[in-house]
């Protein structure tokens, strides 16, 4: 790709980054919160257990799509 | 000649947003540059610290409501350290460091959402944004990796003094077979990768959030930022819980004697 500036380019991978970098976060939280809702359907009493430790999880996955996010920064603005 | 400007809208600049992942530095203080992140790390400070005085002051052996209701709080998260750990002696040693980070954190990210903050500032020469005096404290990477590097050390002690330096340290490198020493190798560097995902966690949902703001209140002032601050006050919890509970289970994962 001949004549694409440096900007471009810049813009262009963040952009790549991000998207490609989320959807692997994205099925993951929502594969966690499918299957806390099954297991809340079976057995609404264990809701106190469960719901905590699918905070948990879904914390820990959110935070690889927190990166992806940080590393388009890191090419736009660094 | 610096002007005092009041701004009042986030990051706004004549020519468009100004997004910068290093923290902007106010002034030097024998030598160690003062950011604005750091400033609202000692308001935040002095405003949790005046907190707690004030709720030791207000203490009464006939509980008001109030009081009831903080209390049955705290007791549940102290129950549920207990229940974690296993121990109500060893909740009662690390209850005073993981709520201390929770509190602090969730005070940090609420007081990062107070209007004024970020927006009230003064214009630097040669720059075009403001630069805020107080600014949201976890958007600077030095504070989260501070926040890291206080649970790495509590966790690691908490191995360390329950468990016995050698008893601990073979956990990590240990010479039964060529397979648990690669696998100790590898818990190693998963302990000091948590420093980083610690950090990162934190200091990505909260600069992320802010960044958000800033976009929403520039592109659409009248209406979405709404939804976006409340989410960001959610989001500010979760992040305070998040970063206690993976402490809490640390310390509990460094406790566990080695099978």
């Amino acid at each position: 790709m001949e004549g694409m500036s440096l900007e471009a380019v810049k813009a262009l991978s963040m952009a790549i980054v991000v998207g490609v970098g989320v959807i692997g976060p994205a099925i993951g939280i929502g594969m966690i919160g499918s299957k806390a809702m099954e297991a809340i359907g079976r057995n609404p009493d264990a809701t106190g257990k469960v719901i905590p430790n699918m905070i948990l999880a879904i914390a820990f996955a959110e935070a690889l799509g927190i990166f992806a996010i940080l590393v388009g920064f890191i090419i736009k603005f660094a | 000649m610096i002007n005092t400007a009041f701004a009042a809208v986030e990051g706004v600049a004549p020519k468009g947003i100004s997004i910068h992942l290093a923290p902007e530095v106010l002034g030097h203080v024998l030598g160690i540059p003062l950011t604005n992140t750091l400033i609202t790390t000692w308001f935040v400070l002095t405003l949790v610290i005046l907190g707690a005085f004030w709720a030791y002051r207000k203490y009464r052996f006939f509980p008001s409501k109030a009081q009831v209701a903080i209390e049955a709080l705290i007791g549940s998260a102290f129950d549920y350290i207990a229940e974690t750990l296993e121990s109500k002696d060893l909740a009662r040693k690390f209850f005073p460091v993981i709520m201390t980070i929770f509190f602090f954190i969730l005070a940090m990210n609420w007081v990062g959402l107070v209007p004024g903050v970020g927006s009230i500032g003064f214009y630097k020469e040669g720059h075009d944004a403001i630069t805020p005096f107080l600014h949201p404290a976890n958007t600077d990477l030095n504070v989260t990796l501070a926040l890291a590097l206080i649970a790495f050390v509590t966790i690691e002690f908490a191995g360390i003094v329950l468990l016995g330096f050698l008893k601990y340290g073979g956990k990590f490198v240990n010479f039964k077979s060529p397979l648990a020493f690669v696998i100790g190798l590898i818990e190693l560097v998963g302990e000091i990768a948590r420093l980083a995902s610690f950090s990162f966690r934190l200091f990505g949902n909260i600069f992320a959030g802010k960044t958000l703001l800033v976009i929403a209140i520039f592109f659409v002032p009248l209406f979405i930022p709404i939804p976006v601050l409340a989410f960001e006050v959610f989001v500010g919890l979760i992040q305070a819980l998040v970063f206690a509970v993976l402490t809490l289970f640390f310390i509990k994962l460094a406790v566990t004697e080695p099978h």
